[in-house]
């Protein structure tokens, strides 16, 4: 029963724009791969560690392959190979190339069946590595068990991982659920993942397969001392998206933002290049057992929250058909919304509500992920804190799953110890006080909150059947989404863009595809 | 009661001798709050208020205190200062000229300058951030003022996120820039600060500084920092485009760079 008496008719509407816009986008990916694509499918079969320059092994390799115009065939085939006829692990494959003694490219090629089964052969062994990380998070949460949802979401962001871990325990000690490692800026912009712990960072910390070793063995640690599975988040987007999503499924992380409209929006990352490589890393996070979050949140802070309400909307739709084209259950879907409206809107709280509870209503079985004000969030901390408040009031009334907890310092600095106690202690005191209120309300038929819901959701179905006429990119380049333009052949990353040939081999996307119930590409 | 004045100094107030008020005058209350590396407890609490008596407090209070988990304690104290200030002789370096609207600047730029201005604008060094400058310089502006790239009489450029100082004052000199505005969010670190020093250094060493207006702006900007920088002004949060550009024109003629 809707609550907000929601018209089935408009809902069906916008779902079937957004089905055919994901499938006529999932045309064009299904064509191409992307240099991080191939260096996902290396980190999958194990390569790590970096060659004297610090590259890592798997760039060295993939910028080998790709030299030599072979990219196109997939990665996977030559290192293969290269473990057939010279009898090395892919681990040695990548080391001898990266010391200039192993030519890829010069090896002769065995029989294709050969490839084949051996690819799928070792492919098998890291999938059920993956397997094993969720049995073991599995294991947990039937143990230890979880808080209660919505979830505490929390950040830690110091810079060094080792004092990250004293953080982000005193967090899950005060009562936090999850426990996102804020990257250090400008990760998203660069073409590889750094290598090993590392201890310098600007406004975060680096991600790298190391950290999330030590951050996990400390929340695991933590956890069964307060008795809870804690959650670890981090961030699987910008130019390595796919090979975060493969290091998180290797290192069992459990929430992942994942959104490929961030980047082209708001990092300027090639439309065409992340739009492909959010397709592989979903699949991987699907099967690793990772919830996803959207970025949706984000459209409004660099745009009006009541104007571009339907977008919010609208860009859900579509990251919910995308997200089940690689065959993400609608459990591990953290759509993205916000609460950013400004305070001093009359009755703003109304058309937050409005929003929250429609977003609710339309992705039933999503964990929604609720984000805090922070465009209206300013130095007077006391204010600040009552603005959380009432975000954390929307998030209880209307259910959400994932709540990104708001600090009042937020638009001072990233968070001081106790500025996390302070918002952790508040919006336990509202979940705790409020906890069935949900089930309490009603709305009224003909009052504001309905009314909005019903503006928007048509709003959001009519753009919804525009974004169709003229396809996703096109909609993209003329601005249809936050009020930024982006371009097909613009932004960072285009270079790593190829188009696949017809042999094209990656193993862990046709095993994937399996495991997912996704159909097997015609190719 | 006649004759007898009533001492009431909120009605005469010494600007010479400020203290903080509470609720009584010259009571000089002030309250704290933060996080001592130490366990919760009794401990806790008073070291936390010996601390505030170092820092030169009486009657330190703390009024909560709270377990962190980590061996790490918050405390909420109230105390009190003997200090006071003399607000007559405060002196603070603000952006002195005055603020003309969107209308207006055009207006300005036509009559003053007789000639479109080049405006550049990015976020620089590692900072991604690019909400602040966006709002400044793109067509749709913020919060009801349109921004630079809608003045007609000014060529605004955004050049986005994570420019280099290098690229910026290169792209000052193919656009022979009037003035550069450069947007730091990220401030973690003091990251900002050789950051902006650099990109100084090298307009000097391209002999450029003196023939533009070189400008700063983020949440924890001071025009006062920026002057320290060497930069010609700074603006703090809740700065938007007329608030810039009605700056930089009007240095722009007091400088006679035209």
């Amino acid at each position: 029963m809707s609550k907000l008496y929601l018209d089935p008719n408009q809902v069906s509407r916008a779902r079937q724009a957004a089905s055919q816009i994901a499938d006529s986008l999932q045309d064009f990916i299904l064509e191409r791969t992307t240099a991080a694509v191939e260096r996902t499918v290396l980190r999958l079969y194990g390569m790590d560690g970096v060659d004297s320059d610090y590259v890592p092994l798997p760039n060295v390799v993939v910028d080998h392959l790709k030299d030599a115009g072979l990219l196109a065939e997939g990665a996977a085939r030559y290192v293969v190979n290269a473990v057939l006829q010279k009898n090395l692990t892919v681990q040695e494959v990548g080391a001898l190339v990266a010391e200039g003694v192993l030519d890829l490219t010069e090896i002769p090629l065995a029989d294709e069946d050969a490839i084949r089964a051996k690819a799928d052969e070792l492919a098998c062994v890291s999938l059920e590595r993956i397997r094993e990380n969720r049995r073991r998070r599995d294991h947990y949460l039937s143990t230890l068990g979880e808080g209660p949802r919505p979830y505490l979401y929390v950040i830690v962001a110091t810079g060094n991982i080792y004092e990250d871990v004293v953080q982000a325990k005193a967090a899950a000690r005060q009562g936090a659920d999850i426990i996102a490692v804020i990257r250090s800026t400008g990760q998203s912009l660069i073409d590889y993942v750094p290598y090993g712990a590392t201890t310098e960072g600007f406004g975060g910390t680096y991600a790298t397969q190391e950290n999330f070793r030590i951050m996990r063995r400390a929340l695991d640690e933590v956890g069964e001392e307060v008795g809870r599975y804690i959650r670890l988040c981090n961030y699987c987007s910008g130019l390595c998206m796919p090979e975060i999503a493969a290091m998180g499924a290797l290192e069992r992380l459990d929430v992942m933002l994942n959104d490929a409209l961030y980047g082209i929006l708001f990092r300027d990352i090639n439309m065409q290049r992340t739009m492909v490589d959010q397709n592989f890393s979903r699949m991987i996070n699907s099967f690793a057992g990772v919830i996803i979050n959207t970025g949706e949140d984000n459209y409004l802070t660099t745009a009006d929250a009541v104007e571009q309400a339907p977008s919010v909307l609208a860009s859900q739709f579509i990251n919910e058909q995308l997200a089940l084209r690689s065959g993400l259950p609608e459990e591990q879907m953290g759509l993205g919304h916000a609460f950013e409206m400004s305070p001093d809107i009359e009755d703003g709280f109304l058309l937050e509500l409005s929003q929250a509870q429609m977003a609710r209503e339309i992705f039933p079985r999503a964990p929604l992920k609720y984000m805090p004000p922070t465009k209206h969030m300013t130095g007077n901390i006391f204010k600040g804190h009552v603005q959380d408040t009432l975000f954390n009031m929307v998030g209880v009334m209307t259910n959400q799953g994932i709540q990104l907890l708001g600090m009042m310092t937020e638009a001072i600095h990233t968070p001081l110890i106790h500025d996390r106690h302070i918002a952790i202690e508040g919006a336990k005191y509202v979940f705790n006080n409020m906890r069935s209120f949900a089930d309490e309300i009603e709305f009224k038929k003909d009052g504001k909150i309905v009314a909005r819901a019903h503006q928007v959701l048509s709003d959001a179905a009519t753009l919804l059947e525009e974004v169709r006429e003229i396809g996703m990119l096109e909609a993209i380049s003329r601005g249809m989404f936050a009020d930024v333009k982006r371009t097909m052949t613009g932004g960072k990353g285009l270079a790593g863009v190829v188009m696949r040939a017809e042999n094209y081999l990656n193993p862990f996307e046709t095993l994937l595809r399996k495991e997912l119930g996704l159909e097997a590409i015609a190719r | 009661m006649s004759g007898e004045e009533r001492y009431e100094p909120w009605n005469r107030r010494d600007f010479t001798n400020v203290r903080p008020y509470g609720d009584t005058f010259d009571d000089g209350v002030i309250q704290l709050s933060f996080s001592l590396p130490v366990p919760a407890g009794e401990e806790a609490a008073e070291a936390a208020r010996q601390l505030a008596a170092k820092m030169g407090f009486t009657e330190p209070a703390v009024t909560h205190q709270h377990d962190l988990g980590e061996n790490f304690t918050f405390v909420i104290l109230y105390a009190k200062t003997q200090a006071s200030v003399d607000f007559t002789k405060i002196k603070v370096a603000k952006v002195d000229s005055p603020r003309m609207s969107f209308y207006e600047v055009n207006k300005f730029i036509e009559e003053e300058i007789g000639r479109k201005i080049v405006i550049i604008g990015a976020c620089t060094g590692t900072d991604a951030h690019t909400v602040g400058i966006d709002a400044i310089m793109n067509m749709k502006g913020y919060n009801g003022e349109y921004g630079l790239e809608r003045y007609p009489m000014v060529d605004a450029y955004n050049l986005g996120s994570q420019v280099e100082n290098e690229e910026m004052v290169a792209k000052a000199i193919e656009l022979k820039a009037d003035a550069i505005l450069v947007s730091q969010v990220v401030t973690q670190k003091d990251v900002h600060i050789p950051n902006l020093a650099q990109l100084v250094e090298l307009l000097e060493a391209e002999g450029l500084r003196d023939k533009l207006i070189l400008v700063c702006g983020g949440p924890r900007i001071s025009h006062e920092l920026a002057l320290e920088l060497g930069y010609d002004a700074g603006f703090s949060g809740g700065t938007l485009a007329p608030d810039v550009a009605s700056y930089v024109v009007q240095e722009m003629v007091k400088r006679g760079l035209k």
